[in-house]
């Protein structure tokens, strides 16, 4: 099936990536991940003690994250502050990352991840999960693997895997699908699974098929990156 | 002016190699990454045993000793260990004792008892006083935070000199196996120099200039600490500056 995308990509085919560690020096952690012309940026800063106190969780550690668009990433100027989508982005990406983070050995506490937006061309949130994950393991946070996302998307009826701005406003036909996931990079646990559009449940399997080995590619940059990282920096 | 050996001397982890009799494989491993397979190996810190697999639960360098494999990190906050000896600023003083900020998760608490006098009440911040700098060891930590003891050699307030910090994962190899990198760099720039297990360093010495070589001998061996051998490179440092 040759489906022809508007920057002449195969279906299969994700965009260009580059990832780096150890870009916020102050930071306990921190790293870049790029999905093609979006950029996440992630800081973590933990284990710290929680505050406010009503929050702190005496049998573990817990995992704040905070995402968010910068102004200038997007065409239109994105008001500064959070906003719901931003919330939920948030909500999600954490729930997405704790399953991977063993914190239990530090009550009280918290990890804070900030992840910010510093270009945006659809796939931010899979991008920033990228980039926390990394981060987090660049802030000695112990972890069981790292976190790998990716969205996939459709394009009237045909599955594709990291959609960019235009194919997600897309909207001949079914219209398009954003059906962004994430797993466990060495296993096949999914940790986020979230759909915008229509899609029939055989091709769920199928999707999933094919984001899980576009996410053993990501697992290897993510690996590769974090090597780097350690050669005289820091 | 006396050197005098005033650091951090506990159990501290032989990450030094390079002169190791037995062979140590060391590579960086993310989490998730399997290190060795087989039965025969003992999982350590950092970790763990997924089946026929050991796999590392840390972003950090990876060593085998003989079975026992664990992880040795590179970076990351510092997790507070019973009898560390670290750094701390007093951020408070109480009726019973003082709040110091150690760099952790939690301030940690000294308790007037543990002053080498009897101080009444009234007089506590004549011993220590908000913003000064003590060396103190971590006595237990609790759920509510870290208590600390400073009855021991080589403990006590700080005065003069300067601070700086490291990564508190590179303090094992700026002390080096039993003290001999920090001793070397203390021999060669007749500094006395502080470690905490924290990452807080105190330097004191007879010139700003011994000062800073110290600073950059012990920055140096921070940045290289995955290499081996460093010992010597070190004493090659010293002979170029």
């Amino acid at each position: 099936m040759t489906l022809k995308r508007s920057d002449g990509r195969k279906a299969n085919e994700m965009r260009p990536m580059k990832a780096k560690v150890g870009i916020i020096p102050n930071a306990d952690g921190s790293a870049m991940f790029q999905f093609g012309k979006t950029v996440a940026i992630a800081a973590v800063y933990g284990p710290r003690k929680l505050h406010p106190q009503h929050m702190q969780n005496p049998s573990t550690g817990i995992l704040r994250v905070n995402y968010d668009l910068l102004s200038f990433s997007v065409e239109d100027r994105k008001r500064p502050g959070p906003s719901r989508r931003s919330q939920e982005i948030s909500k999600v990406t954490e729930w997405a990352l704790s399953p991977a983070v063993n914190i239990k050995e530090f009550p009280n506490t918290v990890i804070d991840v900030q992840i910010y937006i510093t270009q945006a061309d659809a796939g931010t949130r899979v991008a920033g999960i990228n980039a926390a994950s990394m981060a987090l393991a660049h802030a000695g946070i112990p972890m069981r693997d790292l976190v790998t996302s990716v969205a996939m998307g459709k394009l009237d009826k045909d599955l594709i895997i990291d959609v960019n701005k235009d194919e997600e406003d897309w909207d001949v036909g079914l219209g398009a699908t954003d059906f962004p996931i994430a797993k466990i990079a060495n296993s096949d646990e999914f940790t986020l699974l979230q759909l915008d559009g229509k899609i029939p449940p055989k091709q769920v399997k199928e999707s999933l098929e094919i984001a899980s080995k576009a996410c053993k590619e990501i697992y290897e940059i993510q690996k590769k990156a974090l090597k780097e990282s350690i050669g005289g920096d820091e | 002016m006396k050197n005098e050996i005033n650091e951090a001397h506990e159990a501290v982890e032989t990450n030094s190699n390079g002169n190791d009799s037995e062979s140590k494989e060391r590579k960086v491993v993310v989490p998730g990454e399997v290190i060795v397979s087989g039965e025969d190996f003992l999982p350590g810190e950092g970790v763990a045993r997924k089946g026929d697999d050991v796999v590392a639960m840390k972003f950090g360098l990876s060593e085998q000793v003989g079975r026992v494999v664990k992880i040795i990190p590179l970076s990351g906050a510092y997790v507070p260990r019973r009898n560390n000896v670290v750094l701390g600023r007093v951020i408070d003083v109480l009726y019973n004792g003082w709040l110091v900020d150690v760099d952790c998760s939690g301030n940690a608490f000294l308790p007037v008892a543990e002053s080498p006098r009897f101080i009444p009440q009234n007089e506590m911040d004549q011993f220590l006083a908000i913003g000064d700098v003590i060396s103190a060891k971590i006595w237990s930590i609790k759920g509510r935070g870290i208590d600390l003891a400073m009855k021991g050699r080589g403990l006590g307030k700080l005065e003069g000199g300067f601070m700086f910090l490291v990564n508190p994962s590179r303090v094992p190899r700026i002390i080096g196996r039993e003290g001999s990198m920090i001793k070397l760099i203390k021999d060669e720039t007749g500094c006395n120099i502080t470690v905490g297990q924290n990452g807080w360093i105190c330097v004191k010495g007879e010139s700003t200039d011994k000062e800073i070589k110290a600073r950059n001998a012990i920055k140096f061996v921070a940045d290289k600490v995955h290499l081996g051998g460093l010992t010597d490179q070190m004493e090659a440092w010293f002979k170029k500056n």
